[in-house]
């Protein structure tokens, strides 16, 4: 598939990024498909980043209507009433992705994700799926495992101003330039699963308490049978109990897990539009990297918090 | 940090915006979401086809309009409600001043070019308006705070000289492919096709160099009458036959190195000229100058492909002689452009002419266009995530959230686990020229040195200045500005070629100038030091500047050098792309032998910002020491690593 040429039109219009990627790269993103399970800012962010960079396909799922919290931080959905009126939430991010690459075929997905099969995921090279349940993340996670082709995983969550992205690249191998020398390179993946089940008191030290606290929040949702974000202040008595459980459970500290931190998260349970791009931006990166087959991706778990500004890859796979 | 505890800080806020390429998009559209309300964006810029994979704001139908207008329309779109002031216009105009920065609460820079980016630090300090810097490059990225008195100013680190090449390399000895892009398009482009007065190395020096270049002169004069296919075959049978030769005669010159071979088009073209002719009518409109491309006419489509000796010398006769059909009327005032398509050509087939001489290997157009026009790598993804970093920092900013600013490092390959690195600013330098009040000293020989070369390499190459005025106690000795009458202005005139012990107010050892530029408001004071001799090889301009550090420039090998000059600009900075610079973060750190080997791309086509860290300890969590290689400061700095 490297034989074939980028056309004139191409060249023109990725001539930056193929400064940085090559042509090789920008031919294997243009046979590329994505498919996106849940609208936010921060999926906006992404979609515009692999849409701008020239994949083949992107395909949206999400039978949400258009509210306000939808458009608090996503550029996608123009404010103009007759545009959007009759449309869905990804119609109308589709209509304005569309406009931003005419050589991207966007399109819309209407269903429930937990009820698309095997044969469905297997269309796509990339998946990734933000704000659903943690029983959904698993389970879409082992149907992309299960087919005879490698999909690319990701799940990215974003509350207040703190940001998670998971990669699950299964067996992955790539090419990475050292000096002058080209070097393959191949790393193996455990699932959502897998990782999340590594005992807390194995991981290291000294840990990114994002981690954990997400983890927490993760499991409270999931006991109440809460919708991803469900959440508020008053929450907060019931969420620092089950902290406690599990740092018991797991023999970890409870200073691992602060409580203004828990505080945070489920106080404001919506994105902090600056962060958005800062997450949507590194998720767009590592699924540039996982389609070209270039440069280290992250594994397995990315954090950041604006309050401290750091931006950490933390590796949960049991063999750091 | 929650989202709504930061609004009324933002909502009141009235924020200055000066570039909108490719972090400037990504940054309208943060700022907007983020419920910014008074946004003004000032960018001279039009949108081209080339930042449309990034630049997301803007449309194929928007190419040739204004950056500035088109982002504001695109944004209104999701935020109709907010005001957004646009300016095609260059930040530079006496328009933006003191005054017009005073009106904003914070500066938001995603500027391309040295030049512009200390014209706005200036602008900042005399407005006392915090300004936040920020550059990208590929993966890489940084945001840096700058606020007067209380962190360093964006000039307080020194930054680096534009690479340049000893000028025997470029004519003589070439042993990368980029010394033959140089001599391509800074000898030859210019000889043929810019202004004849300019200087020009483009001849060989043989052992007898007078007479033989003076013969030469006349080679690249277009005689009257004269076929112009003649004409192009005569050009390159001199510079790549004739003048190889020449330099073959040199023996010394090859004693330890490979021997050029001369070439000559008789080995690709037949004699019969009428064979090698292109296809003008592929051309299109005659009157379309953008459109005349030699690839066009001989029908060559891929600008990724490497072309062999042959298509090259094809594609150099061709591209030659369009521009004496075609584009006649701009001989003799051509500069190369990197968006100029038959210049690029032309370029591309002359450079790796010459590589083939010289035994480099050959380069497609996409990269030589790359080498020539200095284009940066640039990313959507890394503009994103700079934009968001910036708007964390300005909302830092207007809550006045001191303790909390930081200077923030978008990595390719992670440090200490961390892909974005945070950094505690950096106290003001205290030597530094533009923000503290410490005297210059500059030795020069008061003697030989004219007015006219101390405003050239130091007030303007040097201290940045467009507006200059010099004075010598209350006497002016120079000024530049739209109202001086014709006396003063014959009055300058006379005193710029003067030496400056021979002005009419003396400048000579122990004097003390005071240089000051209107515009900026910036003022500082050079106290001359009068000095007889001077090392041509390392101190070229026969002038030391110090009290400032400046950073290492390139090692030269010749006093005179060549710099790999920016597209549309005659100025020694070489220009990158919009939005495209960044300072390279510490990147050697001794502690850490596993990062120490990120690759980081070579910055140092990237204008004005590379940082070198030199001894810099940056403090951990956990107190763990790390030591950065070639940090040029003056003293060394403690960071602590939040
Ligand atoms: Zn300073």
């Amino acid at each position: 598939m490297d034989g074939e040429e980028l056309t004139e039109q191409e060249t023109a219009l990725y001539d930056r990024q193929i400064r940085v990627w090559g042509a090789g790269a920008q031919r294997r993103l243009s046979k590329a498909h994505i498919l996106v399970c849940g609208i936010t800012g921060t999926i906006a962010e992404f979609c515009k980043n692999i849409v701008l960079a020239g994949v083949g396909s992107l395909t949206l799922v999400d039978d949400r209507a258009v509210t306000e919290e939808a458009l608090s931080a996503n550029f996608l959905i123009p404010s103009d009433e007759n545009v959007c009126a009759g449309k869905t939430l990804t119609e109308l991010c589709r209509d304005s992705l569309k406009d931003f690459n005419p050589m991207v075929r966007v399109s819309v997905e209407k269903g429930d994700l937990s009820s698309f099969g095997a044969e469905f995921y297997s269309k796509f090279d990339v998946v990734v799926v933000s704000c659903c349940s943690f029983t959904t993340k698993k389970l879409i996670n082992e149907k992309c495992r299960k087919l005879s082709k490698r999909v690319a995983f990701y799940t990215v969550d974003c509350r207040d101003s703190c940001g998670e992205i998971f990669v699950d690249l299964q067996h992955h191998k790539y090419s990475k330039q050292k000096r002058e020398e080209t070097i393959e390179c191949e790393l193996h993946y455990p699932s959502f699963e897998e990782s999340i089940s590594i005992p807390w008191k194995a991981l290291p030290r000294k840990f990114s308490k994002l981690y954990f606290a997400m983890r927490v929040i993760e499991r409270f949702e999931e006991v109440e049978q809460r919708k991803p974000g469900e959440l508020s202040i008053a929450d907060l008595p019931a969420v620092v109990k089950l902290k406690k459980e599990l740092c018991v459970a797991q023999s970890l500290n409870e200073s691992h897990i602060p409580n203004v931190l828990l505080e945070r998260l489920v106080t404001d349970t919506r994105e902090f539009p600056p962060v958005c791009p800062i997450i949507g931006g590194i998720l767009g990166q590592e699924v540039i990297k996982a389609i070209s087959g270039k440069g280290d991706p992250l594994k397995n778990f990315f954090f950041f918090d604006a309050m401290d500004g750091k931006g950490i890859i933390e590796d949960v796979s049991g063999k750091p | 940090m929650a989202s709504l505890k930061h609004l009324p800080a933002v909502k009141g806020a009235k924020v200055l915006m000066v570039g909108a390429g490719g972090i400037g998009c990504e940054l309208l559209k943060t700022l907007a979401l983020s419920g910014f309300q008074d946004i003004h964006i000032i960018d001279m810029d039009t949108i081209e086809v080339s930042n449309l994979n990034r630049q997301f704001l803007f449309r194929q139908s928007h190419v040739g309009q204004s950056k500035a207008k088109v982002a504001r329309e695109a944004v209104l779109k999701f935020r109709p409600h907010i005001s957004i002031t646009p300016y095609h216009a260059n930040v530079k105009d006496s328009d933006f001043n003191v005054d017009f920065f005073k009106q904003f609460n914070v500066v938001l820079n995603g500027l391309d070019n040295l030049d512009a980016r200390r014209h706005v630090n200036r602008l900042c300090l005399a407005a006392d308006v915090p300004l936040i810097e920020s550059g990208t490059t590929g993966f890489l990225g940084q945001v840096t705070v700058h606020v007067k008195g209380r962190t360093e100013c964006y000039e307080c680190q020194p930054k680096p000289a534009p690479k340049t090449y000893p000028v025997c390399t470029i004519t003589s000895t070439p042993s990368k492919f980029v010394h033959c892009i140089v001599w391509a398009k800074e000898l030859l482009f210019a000889k043929l096709f810019g202004d004849k007065n300019q200087a020009n190395d483009l001849n060989v020096r043989s052992s007898d160099g007078a007479s033989s270049s003076k013969q030469a002169e006349d080679v690249f004069e277009h005689r009257k009458d004269e076929d112009i296919e003649q004409y192009g075959r005569r050009i390159y049978d001199h510079v790549f036959g004739y003048n190889i030769e020449v330099a073959l005669s040199n023996e010394e010159t090859w004693k330890n190195r490979n021997r050029p071979k001369p070439i000559y088009s008789s080995e690709f073209m037949p004699n019969d000229l009428s064979q090698q002719n292109g296809s003008m009518e592929k051309n299109g409109a005659a009157n379309d100058i953008s459109s005349v491309s030699a690839m066009a006419s001989l029908g060559m489509k891929n600008p990724q492909d490497v072309w062999s000796l042959k298509e090259n010398s094809r594609v150099f006769l061709e591209a030659l002689k369009l521009f004496f059909l075609k584009r006649e009327k701009e001989i003799g005032n051509l500069t190369f452009d990197k968006d100029d398509q038959l210049a690029v050509e032309f370029v591309t087939a002359a450079a790796n002419i010459r590589a083939a001489s010289f035994g480099i290997p050959l380069h497609s157009l996409f990269e030589a266009k790359g080498i020539a026009g200095n284009i940066v790598h640039a990313v959507a993804t890394t503009n994103a995530i700079i934009a968001g970093l910036i708007v964390i920092e300005a909302i830092k900013v207007l809550k006045n959230d001191t303790k909390n600013y930081r200077m923030t490092y978008c990595l390719e390959h992670p440090t200490r686990k961390m892909l974005l690195m945070p950094v505690e600013p950096f106290e003001p330098n205290r030597s530094c020229y533009v923000c503290s009040e410490t005297p210059l000293s500059l030795e020069i020989n008061t003697h030989h040195a004219k007015l006219r070369d101390f405003v050239e390499k130091i007030v303007k190459a040097m201290l940045g200045m467009s507006l200059p005025l010099i004075m010598h106690g209350s006497a002016l000795l120079y000024e530049i500005g739209d109202d001086l009458d014709e006396e003063m202005v014959a009055n300058y005139a006379a005193n710029l070629d003067k030496v400056l012990s021979e002005l009419p107010t003396p400048v000579t050892s122990g004097t003390m100038l005071t240089i000051e530029d209107l515009q900026q408001e910036l003022s500082c004071q050079i106290n001359i030091k009068h000095r007889e001799e001077f090392d041509e090889e390392k101190e070229p301009d026969g002038m030391v500047l110090s009290g400032w550090t400046q950073a290492p420039s390139v090692v030269k090998d010749d006093k005179e050098s060549i710099a790999n000059a920016g597209s549309t600009s005659n100025e020694p900075s070489v220009e990158a792309e919009k939005n495209d610079e960044i300072e390279i973060p510490p990147e050697k750190k001794r502690k850490l032998s596993e990062i120490s080997e990120a690759v980081y791309p070579d910055l140092s086509s990237v204008d004005g910002d590379t940082r070198n860290p030199d001894k810099l300890q940056v403090l951990d969590d956990d107190d763990e020491l790390m030591i950065f290689d070639n940090w040029d400061s003056v003293t060394d700095k403690k960071i602590r690593m939040q």
